[in-house]
């Protein structure tokens, strides 16, 4: 596994706690289809969110919240749809999160959870 | 959900407005987005304030910032909204205080480095400001003694964004920078300017240019070249009085605008003078450009000269678009931006060759013009313009016998002696010098005694005078009369007016 994409899986580990920690039921991780991928998909209450980890190690190279662009976005709803579609879960409304994770040298990891980007 | 708040001003011509500036910070994907009408140098400020306030050394809130400019109706443009956005942002972000940053006016360009940039057109902004009761404006430090010229603005200037974040209790350093000057070129200052005594001899030229500076009247001269035209209508502001307060501020703010004004030496007193060439396009003349229209030469003139030398060579757009603002004293320019409003009450003085050739003076002798082309070429002057030159004079070419004449001192105190007069008589018009007054109220003031229009009724019947042409007699008959220090013209004052009106043709 290529460092990157460890900082990424490690990322994706603390998001879950984050979320687990705020009381959400995390119902699918890495989902995949041939559209691409949902890095998680949770249950805020009654409310179904996919939520997109994005972590980087430094802001050096911007923020990990500005590296998700609108196209990004735009995946990341029709995989909702289609995560929805394949699974019995019928949440009343529907709704996408970011997770800005930054991981510094030393010391805990940074959490900015951005609600309802899309 | 935090919001940060400023004002800036929008200038629309010379009127400004004062806009609330507000950023919007919302906790979603960092974005930055300028909404409110804006132009395409305006929408630029958006990478120019995040690369200024990150060269602050500021953090830049990684948030949905939406920069709302209200009210968001009115099309705004230029880079002078720079600083206001910063500031708003800022403020949004809790960076500074939110509450000092709300009570104070923002005018400025940002460069990239968080140093504040110039912007032109300062001072009316910070008249507009001052006019919607928000006294207390913030300008970049090269604009400081433009600023300041405005009567009840508590003005700052500032170096650096740095300096006005610190300001506002911003946990910053302030670096020592250089400030940035305007980069234009300091307009040459027409204080002293060329004198009369230089010109030789033109005795009934000089008498003429007298009259027009006296009573505003507008001029023509026509002779061959090298008679000292071009050398007479330079120094008619010379001889013209002081501007006042209130026309110094409009010129200036003109000025301010057109980026031709040097501020170190406060607003401009004297009648400004404006020569474009005859190649002049009617934008450059009357003002023009994309989006919001910038002031062209007519506008630059206002409160002075405006001097076309050769005038035929004008293009007849140019000539007839001057018909505007010599009927209405201002000139409305509308675009897509928007309509904006420029004064433009000169005092208009053109120079024409008698021919293409130029040597058709006197008898005309020496001229190897045809009569066609001759007729072709003064023809270029349509006759509405030529209706509304109160004077038109023959300059004949100087002889080697001719003297110097009066200094510029002495003749401009007659002219002040004139205008003094003509002021007193004019008391409750309105009006301020003969080349104002309708005719109407002229001829009233002659009362029944018709013996003084006796050559103008002969003229009028002749045709060579217009009903119109009558009244602009009259105007320049009182001038005659205010110059020589009478209490009204006499029939000789009516007959020099008739002679200089009709180039001698019209008795």
């Amino acid at each position: 596994m290529r460092a990157k994409d460890a900082v990424g899986r490690h990322g994706e580990d603390v998001a879950v706690a984050h979320l687990r920690a705020a009381g959400w039921q995390v119902l699918d991780r890495n989902w995949r289809c041939a559209r691409g991928e949902l890095d998680v998909v949770a249950l805020d209450g009654s409310e179904l969110v996919a939520v997109e980890v994005k972590t980087r190690r430094s802001a050096r190279f911007g923020s990990p919240a500005e590296a998700v662009t609108a196209i990004k976005l735009a995946r990341l709803r029709q995989l909702t749809a289609l995560w929805l579609a394949a699974h019995e879960v019928h949440p009343c409304s529907v709704r996408v999160d970011v997770l800005a994770i930054t991981l510094p040298a030393r010391g805990a990891a940074v959490v900015e959870h951005l609600v309802g980007v899309v | 959900m935090v919001l940060g708040r400023t004002r800036a001003v929008s200038l629309l011509g010379l009127s400004g407005h004062v806009v609330e500036v507000e950023a919007h910070l919302a906790p979603s994907l960092p974005a930055f987005t300028l909404v409110g009408l804006p132009d395409t140098a305006l929408n630029e400020a958006r990478d120019r304030v995040r690369a200024a306030v990150t060269s602050t050394g500021l953090a830049w809130p990684n948030r949905r910032i939406t920069v709302n400019l209200s009210p968001a109706a009115l099309p705004k443009s230029g880079s002078g909204f720079d600083l206001a956005i910063a500031v708003a942002t800022l403020a949004g972000a809790e960076l500074i205080d939110p509450v000092a940053a709300a009570s104070c006016v923002h005018v400025g360009e940002l460069g990239l480095d968080g140093r504040l940039r110039p912007v032109r057109g300062v001072l009316p902004a910070v008249a507009a400001a001052v006019r919607a009761g928000h006294c207390r404006v913030v300008v970049p430090s090269g604009n400081l003694a433009e600023a300041r010229l405005v009567p009840g603005a508590e003005v700052v200037g500032v170096d650096s964004l740095a300096q006005v974040a610190a300001r506002y209790g911003a946990d910053v350093d302030v670096p020592e920078v250089e400030p940035v000057r305007d980069v234009l070129p300091a307009r040459e200052v027409p204080g002293v300017g060329p004198d009369l005594a230089d010109v030789i001899g033109q005795d009934e030229a000089r008498h003429c240019l007298e009259i027009a500076a006296a009573g505003g009247h507008h001029l023509l001269m026509v002779g061959p070249p090298g008679a000292g035209k071009t050398m007479l209508a330079s120094r008619l502001p010379g001889l013209l009085p002081d501007l006042d307060e209130a026309e110094a501020v409009e010129v200036t703010a003109v000025h301010s605008l057109a980026g031709s004004f040097d501020p170190s030496g406060g607003l401009v007193r004297r009648p400004p003078y404006e020569n474009p060439h005859h190649t002049a396009t009617p934008a450059s003349v009357v003002g023009g450009g994309s989006g919001v229209p910038r002031p062209g030469a007519a506008s630059r003139a206002h409160c002075g000269v405006l001097f076309l030398d050769e005038a035929p060579e004008f293009t007849t757009a140019v000539l007839q678009t001057l018909r505007q603002p010599l009927e209405h004293g201002e000139v409305v320019l509308h675009r897509a931006g928007g309509t904006a409003r420029y004064p433009a009450r000169f005092q208009l003085v053109l120079a024409a060759n008698p021919c293409p050739c130029g040597r058709s003076v006197g008898k005309g002798l020496d001229c190897t013009c045809r009569g066609e082309q001759r007729r072709r070429y003064f023809g270029r002057l349509s006759g509405p313009l030529l209706d509304r030159l109160d004077l038109q004079v023959v300059v004949e070419p100087a002889r080697a016998s001719d003297k110097p004449g009066e200094a510029s001192a002495q003749v401009a105190g007659r002219v002040r002696d004139a205008r003094a007069a003509a002021a007193l008589r004019l008391t409750g018009t309105g009006w301020r010098t003969n080349a104002q007054v309708s005719g109407s109220w002229l001829r009233d003031r002659l009362g029944p005694g018709r013996a003084l229009m006796v050559d103008l009724d002969r003229a009028l019947d002749r045709g060579t005078l217009s009903l119109r042409g009558v009244d602009r007699v009259l105007r320049v008959a009182w001038t005659v009369a205010d110059l020589a220090g009478r209490a009204a013209p006499t029939r000789a004052d009516v007959g020099a007016a008739l002679h200089m009106r009709t180039r001698g043709q019209g008795a």
